[in-house]
């Protein structure tokens, strides 16, 4: 972006300049007139921020038994309090464009093949060493090896090789990926000094906040880091981030001022919290959705007929309303939605159909023995009631469902990707490639439907090399038809992800890529005085 | 010839010992029959058979079990509780400082509830029947019916949501004064206090009436004592086994029953420690917590013995 054009936003955003006035100028600087809009809106919302104070975030999903390992995170808290301290090559912006961290410039030969990106001169970790390509490398390699136990290995397993060229690094892969910078992105990646080969939990990296209080599911101190490279993020003089795993004792926190920001509220009390003149709701449509899975080479799942009655016997406006109080959409038996960039809006949704229903159930010859579906509490939240709406809605197209509830200790080793049939959720991933690569590629080790589909996987291959936008798309809508009339997903809807923040909080915006802000919420915002 | 009492004291204490031991047999032996081992535990699904083998070797897996309780029970003598399988810090630093908060909590929860409970069960007995008896039963009876994390939302919307007059959050670390942490604490506080109170302001009322049945009371009254003085100088010093042995059950519950609570208030103590490591199969942990909780049960109840055995004065003072 010009520095004209910096100018007049800045102008936008203490009041000094109208909407006809940025368009007019904005035109003449060669904007389209949508754009425009769009960043006067943004920058207007946009108040001055207010450095210094205590910003405190009150976050579920921490345990004693978290470390500062960014290979390990998995959790909710681990995961913002790497993004706090630690900074990855790119990251995934919120209207999901890559913008630059730690490297500067990226490039790719046309082929997709080989990637090259170009380190930020300067970067310093927080132990005043400054960031180096052969960090960048370390710090890949460490990703690499399978004693790493990182969840970052299926992502780096692409690379073939890797070499450093003075302050760039070159990234060479076994097959072409056009998505490799949003695979950078991933929150494992942080870059660490050495990689992290020394000392991996050490919460040493160039992030906005240096690690003072490290209490694994209780608290996570910070300092700011002075030497930070940008100086649009890292207000705040200190950040907190307190564990607290309980619902109600979150809301009530931000409620009596003790924290600033919580993530995961409980859709069932949202009404009600908006009664509360202190307190905003911040939901945004995120990837994520929760679903039902069967596995297609399982009896009687091996049946298409059974597989569609069951997906026409789910009524999934009911669950969006009575299960995630409304703040979700409709899901449409893939995984992917709007939020995905290339997403084919056209696709035709699926629909509660119990005469449809009923007509596959028949033709499926099944035996009339009841279905079993697996759920537990913690499989999503509100999966027990989710999975007693889907019989109930079942039961009326004439398809018999069994539920059997299952305890939440031991759900993901014991039933999810063991039973053939059960409740299950998945958190989205930034592109479509990754989220097929991960859960449907025919050897995809978390390919929990068991779904196996040649010409699936060569499409899925041939967009991952494709550069053209419109043929990619094209693709991966075949992708979904196929997916969504052979598969042994139901997915009826994707969650939003649903945070609250006290009204003294400057700085929010909508990003759909998780909570809190995608986990920058610490750094983005500050607190008006 | 030993003076007898020393003897009872002596046998309680090496029974209470005898106790932590069958406790700590159990507590071994429950973990070991768990499906899986450790070795599976820390590899998870991930686990290949090399690395299944080499870690155990690494870890002692492989001798015998009783080989593995003793060098267990060895470590846990000599102040050893081992390292976490999930995050591989050692034991004993960290539950220690957990341990110590759970403590700091139930230590001032007691220090409140005890007297209060005493005092309260005195004036109830001193107005059996009558309106301070049924307003103070009434009360301590309603709060303890309920369960203890009800009372806790309650407590927390009104003084914390509505009024702003306590934190809901009772989070303590390091470097906080001691007035801020009693600041912080003053909500699970309230709520562990109305939890406590009516068992044992229940049970010295009954101990005092009880007491105050017997002919030596019905001397001292008509000897013209008030009865204020009855109950402080004849009935309570009788009444004193009893009530300490509710007293110490309710230690024991601020102690290792007091999860829910911790949970509520976001409170670092232990219970909350251990539930996170069970929810991850953190054995070395949970085995470590257990025998804490044991070893605290236990000793408070041995406690107990002692001082009702020394507040008997047939036992005191032997023919």
């Amino acid at each position: 972006m010009n520095n004209e054009l910096n100018y007049l936003l800045g102008q936008v955003a203490k009041g000094r300049v109208s909407r006809r006035t940025f368009m007019g100028r904005a035109g003449a600087l060669g904007m389209s007139a949508a754009m425009a809009n769009t960043m006067f809106a943004n920058s207007a919302a946009a108040q001055t921020p207010v450095r210094g104070g205590l910003l405190r975030a009150g976050l579920q999903g921490g345990e004693s038994t978290n470390t500062l390992d960014p290979a390990l995170a998995a959790s909710e808290v681990p995961f913002t309090v790497n993004m706090t301290w630690g900074e990855t090559l790119v990251e995934v912006d919120a209207e999901g464009n890559i913008g630059m961290r730690i490297a500067e410039e990226m490039s790719s030969t046309p082929d997709a093949k080989s990637w090259t990106f170009k380190i930020r001169s300067g970067v310093e970790f927080h132990n005043g060493k400054t960031v180096t390509a052969d960090d960048v490398l370390a710090t890949l390699q460490r990703h690499t090896d399978e004693n790493s136990q990182s969840g970052a290995l299926g992502i780096v397993q692409g690379i073939e090789t890797m070499e450093v060229n003075g302050d760039s690094i070159t990234l060479n892969l076994h097959t072409a990926n056009a998505d490799l910078p949003y695979l950078m992105a991933d929150y494992h990646l942080m870059i660490q000094p050495n990689g992290g080969k020394d000392d991996p939990a050490a919460g040493i990296g160039t992030g906005a906040y240096k690690v003072v209080v490290n209490e694994p599911g209780v608290r996570h101190g910070f300092e700011r880091n002075p030497n930070y490279w940008d100086n649009d993020r890292g207000y705040a003089d200190q950040v907190e981030i307190l564990v607290i795993n309980d619902n109600t004792a979150r809301v009530a926190a931000l409620q009596s001022g003790q924290v600033h920001m919580i993530n995961r509220l409980d859709p069932k009390i949202i009404d009600l919290l908006k009664r509360d003149p202190n307190v905003s709701i911040q939901n945004v449509p995120g990837r994520g959705h929760y679903v039902f899975i069967m596995m297609v080479d399982t009896a009687p799942f091996d049946n298409r007929d059974l597989r569609m009655a069951l997906k026409y016997a789910i009524n999934r406006q009911e669950m969006v309303d009575k299960i995630l109080g409304g703040y979700g959409t409709v899901g449409n038996d893939f995984p992917i939605n709007s939020a995905y960039p290339l997403f084919d809006s056209s696709i035709e949704q699926r629909e509660y159909d119990p005469e449809k229903a009923a007509f596959h159930y028949k033709a499926s010859g099944h035996d009339g023995s009841p279905i079993i579906l697996r759920t537990a509490g913690g499989a999503f939240p509100g999966a027990v009631e989710a999975a007693q709406l889907f019989q109930q809605s079942a039961q009326a197209a004439g398809v018999p469902l069994e539920v059997k509830r299952e305890p939440d200790d031991g759900y993901w080793s014991n039933v999810w990707n063991v039973q053939p049939f059960c409740a299950s959720y998945w958190g989205g991933r930034p592109v479509q490639d990754q989220m097929y690569s991960t859960a449907y590629l025919s050897t995809a080790e978390w390919n929990d439907t068991r779904f196996k589909n040649e010409q699936f996987d060569n499409l899925l291959l041939a967009a991952r090399a494709e550069l053209n936008q419109d043929v990619r798309k094209q693709m991966y809508s075949d992708m979904a038809h196929i997916l969504r009339d052979e598969g042994g997903l139901i997915n009826p809807m994707f969650n939003d992800f649903v945070d609250a923040t006290s009204n003294n909080l400057g700085g929010w915006t909508k990003d759909p890529n998780g909570e809190q802000m995608n986990g920058l919420a610490l750094q983005k915002c500050w607190l008006n005085a | 010839m030993v003076h007898p009492i020393i003897r009872l004291v002596v046998q309680r204490i090496a029974l209470g010992l005898l106790l932590l031991l069958a406790v700590s047999i159990l507590i071994f032996g429950g973990t070991q029959l768990l499906p899986g081992d450790v070795a599976q535990a820390i590899l998870g699904q991930s686990a290949t058979q090399q690395a299944l083998a080499n870690l155990r070797e690494q870890m002692g897996l492989n001798d015998p079990a009783l080989v593995r309780y003793w060098n267990w029970l060895w470590g846990i003598l000599h102040g050893d509780l081992g390292t976490a399988l999930t995050n591989g810090h050692d034991i004993a630093t960290d539950l220690g400082k957990r341990f110590a908060n759970t403590l700091f909590l139930a230590f001032w929860a007691a220090a409140i509830s005890v007297p209060l409970a005493i005092i309260l069960g005195l004036v109830a007995a001193r107005y059996a029947g009558r309106w301070p008896d049924k307003l103070i039963s009434g009360i301590t009876l309603a709060t303890i019916s309920l369960p203890e994390f009800v009372v806790g939302y309650i407590a927390m919307y009104l003084l914390a949501v509505k009024f702003r007059l306590l934190p809901s959050v009772s989070m303590i670390f390091d470097g906080m004064t001691l007035g801020a942490k009693l600041h912080a604490i003053m909500l699970p506080v309230l709520v562990l206090v109305l939890v406590v109170l009516a068992h044992m302001m229940r049970m010295t009322r009954a101990a005092i009436l009880n007491v105050m049945q017997s002919a030596y009371v019905e001397t001292a009254e008509l000897k013209g004592i008030s009865p204020g003085r009855v109950i402080w100088r004849h009935a309570l010093p009788n009444a004193i086994a009893p009530v300490v042995n509710v007293v110490m059950l309710n230690l024991a519950y601020l102690v290792v029953g007091v999860v829910v609570v911790e949970v509520v208030f976001v409170y670092p103590g232990m219970g909350q420690y251990l539930v996170d490591h069970v929810a991850k199969r953190d054995l070395p942990v949970v085995q470590a917590c257990g025998m804490v909780f044991a070893a605290v049960y236990i000793g408070l109840n041995i406690l107990a013995d002692v001082i009702s055995i020394l507040a008997n004065p047939r036992l005191r003072h032997p023919k």
